[in-house]
């Protein structure tokens, strides 16, 4: 979970990925930002987040990340 | 039959009377199903093949995908001891190469209907540039909102392949899915996961729904033929003669096509999603203020937002995160260095879907230059804006009302620019046209009476400026309140009853219509 805070941190220093649970609803991170996150993600944990998973329900905290992240590492 | 016809209206009237009146509530999807085949029929009975076709592709492709799929979960659980986690893998990844094909079947078919219906023209004449001899056009009919129904099909289908809707199994109730009459002129472009409960089975009658359904039809009308049919004239003289309005004129023109774009568009999507409203099915909103965006990126989200979803969805998304991108995003980051690498992947991308988003718009080059134009300015605002971070740091003007004011306009008048493409409809002559605007000084001449002369009179200038400043504070009611203007005068009834009244007398009595005018159709219904 560091290292996805770490990633997140990177796009958006100002923001407080502990505790937002609004980061798509409130327009933080948008298709930019998501396509960053998913080539990191695919980097550093060897995950493909496939183009369905790519819905602001999995997008709109770093705990719903995680989730989908740790979800497909599983499959 | 265009929305503005008195046929239309009528149409409507009588559709809507026998469908709350005569029609049960479970029964009403097929009266909608009629009357949109019947929309299809009055605008060319050929039409009806092409939609059919593309329904029926979508609908069976989908129904395979969906059976082969559950096949291969239920065999996957039934034999799930004699799988280990790589052969496991190996199993997905073979049969899902079944259901790709069927997806890219369904895409092939529909999309190359789209293809050869609209840009068979524009390949013939664009070999011709470059031929002695030039290649004949063909004479090939094109569908009415065949970008809009495709597009509909397309995003059902690879829902379906995704897995995120369950397919229709009633053609006829996908069929209506596909050819909702209200929304084939222009759009929204919906989806089947958004539009299909509501269309299957829609509210019944309430007062509140149907009142607000009415006064916004109202309201797309007054849009439409009060502002954008009245301005339309003003604009077809001064496009049309452009060695005669240059400079200062160019300026007009920007903004004479802001306000008749936003009236024409907004006026239909108001028209569509409140006939739909009075039916009591609900339609994806389409816009939300774009003119009060900040730049580029807020703009493109709140203007046409079912199509822009639809690109990000459906082309930048998969690009984006395709093997291919991802082992090239790895690539160059290695090579070029983090800061770079990761933006070369999301810019191939985002060129492809500008690219893609140019040519949906129309078969010609001054619309493909368009989408690339906006592309360039996306991404130069996207490389900028560390230093636009650094310029709000030290100077703090960031969040102060004038700053915001600034912005705003700043985006209005770069949306506008790029505009001028759709308004000259040749790219030389765009360029030249608004290189004009710096070097041709006449803007004495917009005083001397010659805006008279473009077609309009000063009662048309008073009409249209009027109507304009009602509908900036509706928007600005929007903007300030957080809801629409019109759900704020139901509260207040004798008010609302009111305001309909006013607003359908000033559309019978100020619309654009008569000698002289002509209520023309909808720009996008071209698309």
């Amino acid at each position: 979970m560091d290292e996805l805070i770490e990633i997140l941190q990177d796009l958006h220093s100002d923001v407080d990925f502990e505790t937002c649970t609004t980061l798509i609803d409130d327009k933080i991170l948008d298709s930019f930002d998501i396509v960053s996150i998913v080539s990191e993600v695919n980097d550093r944990f060897d995950v493909a987040i496939p183009a369905k998973e790519l819905i602001p329900e999995n997008f709109n905290s770093a705990a719903a990340l995680w989730a989908l992240i740790s979800r497909l590492e599983e499959d | 039959m265009l929305f503005t016809s008195l046929q239309f209206i009528v149409f409507i009237a009588v559709l809507t009377a026998v469908y709350h009146l005569f029609v049960p509530q479970n029964e009403k999807w097929g009266l909608l199903l009629i009357a949109s085949l019947a929309f299809y029929f009055f605008a060319d009975p050929r039409y009806l093949i092409f939609i059919g076709v593309t329904a029926f592709t979508a609908y069976v492709f989908a129904i395979l995908t969906e059976d082969y799929n559950s096949k291969r979960k239920a065999y996957l659980k039934a034999n799930k001891e004699s799988f280990d986690s790589e052969s496991k893998k190996k199993y997905k990844a073979t049969t899902a190469r079944v259901s790709k094909l069927f997806l890219a079947l369904a895409l092939i078919i529909n999309l190359g209907i789209l293809a050869a219906t609209k840009y068979t023209n524009f390949v013939i004449d664009t070999i011709n540039t470059w031929r002695t001899e030039p290649l004949s056009f063909v004479n090939i009919i094109i569908p009415m909102g065949i970008s809009f129904y495709t597009f509909q099909t397309v995003s059902y289908s690879i829902d379906i392949s995704r897995g995120t809707v369950k397919a229709q199994r009633n053609f006829w109730k996908f069929l209506l899915f596909t050819s909702f009459f209200p929304q084939l002129v222009q759009g929204p472009i919906s989806r089947y996961g958004d539009l299909s409960e509501t269309l299957y089975n829609p509210k019944p009658l309430e007062l509140r729904n149907f009142s607000l359904g009415l006064i916004r039809i109202l309201w797309g009308y007054f849009k439409k033929l009060v502002i954008a049919d009245r301005l339309v004239i003003g604009l077809k003289t001064l496009v049309e003669t452009p060695d005669e309005y240059k400079g200062a004129y160019v300026f007009v023109v920007m903004m004479l096509y802001a306000a008749q774009l936003y009236c024409d568009f907004t006026g239909g999507i108001d028209i569509t999603i409140g006939i739909a409203q009075t039916l009591g099915v609900t339609v994806k909103e389409n816009f939300d203020l774009p003119y009060f965006s900040k730049n580029i990126k807020e703009y493109w989200n709140r203007w046409h937002m079912t199509m822009g979803t639809w690109f990000t969805d459906y082309i930048f998304y998969p690009l984006s995160v395709s093997p291919t991108m991802l082992k090239l995003s790895k690539w160059s980051r290695q090579h070029l260095g983090n800061a770079i690498g990761k933006r070369v992947t999301v810019y191939i991308s985002c060129f492809c879907v500008w690219l893609a988003t140019g040519i949906w718009h129309g078969a010609a080059w001054h619309f493909v230059v368009w989408g690339l134009m906006n592309f360039v300015v996306i991404m130069a605002s996207q490389e900028l804006e560390p230093l636009y971070a650094k310029f709000h740091n030290k100077f703090g003007f960031k969040g102060k009302k004038w700053y915001s004011a600034f912005e705003i306009l700043r985006t209005f008048l770069l949306m506008s620019s790029l505009k001028l493409f759709d308004c000259y409809r040749d790219v030389g002559l765009t360029f030249k046209m608004f290189g004009s605007m710096f070097y041709t000084f006449n803007i004495g001449k917009l005083f001397n009476g010659s805006l008279l002369e473009l077609g309009l009179n000063k009662g048309d200038y008073w009409v249209a400026s009027i109507a304009l400043v009602i509908v900036f504070l509706v928007s600005l009611y929007k903007k300030l309140k957080g809801r629409e203007a019109r759900e704020m005068l139901f509260e207040k009834l004798p008010l609302f009853v009111l305001c309909a009244v006013c607003l359908l007398l000033a559309t019978v009595v100020f619309g654009a219509y008569g000698t002289g005018f002509d209520a023309s159709q909808f720009i996008y219904n071209q698309f």
